[in-house]
């Protein structure tokens, strides 16, 4: 039997703020199963961050409030435990790895002290015994000549470094669930590479389940299992890997694919999705995609589509609906 | 595309002094830029492509003499301009433009839009008021925007938009060089999209010609014409689109290209992963520049430095064992 480690159900997560009530998240239903990479993609303002820092509980309530939903962790709805109950899971056995190794990273303390933290903090280890773990884990990451970086602060290190200190960090508790929010998108490709093989590298050794967040498309078609296309607050599509990239069905997820520059296509002039993502205090009626789609008619209009689930493979929109 | 160069770049070299003590002595350099030459051809792209740190974005803006070079010459239509007077070189700046990357930080938060693109009308006594409004209009209308945009200030645009007034400000004297410092880098894909079909379109209407800096090969690829790889300071393999995506030479270019991940399942099977880091430009490492990183390294490559030499056809290449 596949085991779940994570389930959400009816997320909704709004933010109250002067100009309205903005819907960031809006009715998300997914699983992430035990070793399984779940892939979410999405533009800006999507929502895919806010799924995450919802999951985490690491959004600052007020404005942000989770509205209604479940988010079962190993069998426990997370929105009905304490502050404290929270506290121990996050960084203990759910943790993240942010976008932005410089400013995640605390400025003033050494590699070291940043990774003892939390294992003195989580798992309740003597000082020695921390500092002997962490330099495990920075080999574990690889980062050469360990004994000597756990000294080093930040800014000596460069950006695949770091970014492997906050893998490391992620590391330290050994999770069952890894959250990964663009964690290759402030690198170079040729770290980026290194980062994604590292990570590929680990999820073999350690079989932690992971979501990678990401606005890369090619990243998703590399490390994913099963991916999410997010738009405007809710999923889209969902498929596993292979069915979202050969049997494509949401005109949101085709025009992203058509966006991409390809690598080795010669397309001379690039299809592209027209207009804006809607503004999230403010979205069309109907289905929220319509205005920008290039099949949109008027139903599209006027009623929201359900997710339509074509034997796991599931997509907003009314040309799967059976009567288009 | 005539054949006729527009610049050519020789030898040009910026290194940014590191003072240290009292009295603020030089005690070493930053080889931003380290002796690169080329030549870029009336209507031609030009993509300059690297990592961070290998001075592509220095390269633009020394180009510009928006930075004053270390050595070396910039010949625009046959003058140098790092000889120019500042008369003669204000009267260059009609025909030399940048874009910047990013659309947030480049746009004056207090000036509208119609001020910000009507700028340099202003600045080289070319229109003011309605004649002023009447060319602003033309080419918000050029860029996609709308009438009544001229008057609304940069924070109630989008990133794509904002951009779409920078392109605007750019074209506004009607220049024949445009320098693109990582226009789309900030953009979601799918508004990347549509500016790139802009600038496309715009390059043939208005007969332009770009150097189009860009750490992202899949953009550089679909924009340019051809591409100039960059590495720590130095050019590394300069070609034709075609030639330098098909069959690049340059270990470095090749690893490079293998790194790109393609939105297809499966298709990331053979990449070159590189070991270690760019190594720092203050003190970069004798012979080649890559030779740390290289897998294919002889003894040679960490004495002598390679030139760029023409493999044929006009791919150049600065490696020892091509």
């Amino acid at each position: 039997m596949e085991k779940k480690i994570l389930e959400v159900k009816g997320l909704k997560t709004y933010f109250y703020t002067e100009d309205g009530i903005a819907a960031a998240v809006d009715g998300v239903d997914f699983e992430v199963a035990k070793k399984e990479t779940l892939g979410i993609v999405g533009e800006s303002g999507c929502g895919k961050s806010v799924t995450a820092l919802s999951i985490m509980g690491l959004l600052e309530s007020p404005p942000a409030q989770i509205a209604a939903g479940e988010i079962i962790f190993k069998g426990e709805d997370l929105l009905k435990k304490s502050d404290k109950e929270r506290r121990n899971i996050r960084g203990n056995e759910i943790s993240m790895i942010f976008q932005e190794p410089m400013t995640s990273l605390n400025p003033v303390l050494s590699v070291g002290n940043q990774i003892g933290e939390v294992l003195r903090i989580h798992q309740r280890l003597k000082k020695q015994e921390a500092a002997d773990k962490t330099i495990e884990l920075l080999d574990l990451v690889g980062i050469p000549l360990p004994e000597r970086r756990i000294k080093e602060f930040p800014h000596q290190l460069s950006g695949g470094i770091r970014q492997r200190v906050m893998i490391a960090i992620a590391l330290a508790c050994n999770p069952s669930l890894i959250i990964a929010d663009e964690p290759t998108t402030a690198l170079d490709v040729t770290i980026q590479a290194q980062i994604l093989e590292l990570m590929k590298d680990l999820k073999e050794k350690l079989n932690t389940a992971i979501m990678l967040i990401t606005h890369d498309l090619g990243l998703i078609a590399e490390v994913a299992q099963n991916v999410m296309v997010m738009y405007a607050g809710q999923i889209v599509e969902y498929a596993d890997v292979d069915r979202l990239f050969e049997q494509t069905m949401h005109p949101y997820t085709i025009g992203l694919l058509e966006s991409i520059p390809g690598v080795d296509l010669e397309i001379d002039r690039l299809d592209v999705i027209k207009g804006l993502v809607p503004n999230l205090y403010d979205l069309p009626q109907g289905c929220r995609f319509h205005p920008r789609c290039k099949d949109a008619r008027t139903v599209c209009k006027e009623k929201e589509p359900k997710l339509y689930d074509l034997k796991g493979h599931k997509v907003r929109c009314f040309k799967y609906s059976g009567t288009w | 595309m005539s054949s006729n160069p527009l610049l050519e770049v020789k030898k040009l070299k910026k290194y940014f002094p590191i003072k240290s003590g009292i009295l603020s002595k030089t005690v070493a350099n930053v080889k931003a830029v380290d002796g690169i030459d080329f030549t870029i051809n009336c209507g031609e792209t030009l993509g300059l492509v690297g990592e961070s740190g290998c001075g592509k974005s220095t390269a633009g803006r020394t180009i510009l003499r928006l930075l004053e070079a270390t050595e070396g010459e910039v010949v625009f239509e046959g003058q140098n301009i790092f000889n120019l007077e500042s008369e003669k070189l204000r009267e260059l700046r009609k025909e030399m433009q940048i874009i910047f990357q990013d659309p947030y930080g480049s746009l004056n938060p207090r000036n509208t839009v119609g001020d910000i693109v009507g700028a340099a009308y202003i600045i080289h006594g070319i229109a003011r008021g309605k004649e002023k409004r009447q060319k602003v209009l033309k080419l918000l209308d050029t860029v996609g925007l709308r009438e009544e945009h001229i008057d609304r200030y940069p924070h109630e645009f989008s990133g794509g938009q904002r951009q779409r007034i920078s392109i605007a400000r750019a074209l506004a004297l009607n220049p024949k060089l445009v320098v693109c410092d990582e226009p789309l880098s900030a953009l979601d894909v799918s508004i990347q999209a549509q500016v790139i079909n802009l600038m496309r379109d715009i390059q043939q209407q208005f007969n332009l010609t770009y150097v189009f800096i860009s750490h992202d090969l899949k953009v550089v690829k679909h924009i340019s014409d051809r591409v100039a790889v960059m590495y720590l300071g130095k050019i590394v393999e300069l070609a034709s689109k075609k030639d330098m995506y098909s069959s690049p030479q340059h270990p470095y270019t090749q690893a490079l290209l293998s790194a790109i991940p393609v939105p297809r399942p499966g298709a990331n099977k053979n990449r070159i992963i590189l070991e270690g880091d760019v190594p720092s430009p203050v003190d970069p490492p004798d012979g080649c520049r890559f030779h740390t990183r290289c897998w294919e390294k002889i003894n040679i490559c960490q004495e002598e430095k390679p030139v760029l030499k023409d493999l044929g056809g006009g791919h150049f290449c600065a490696c020892h064992r091509r």
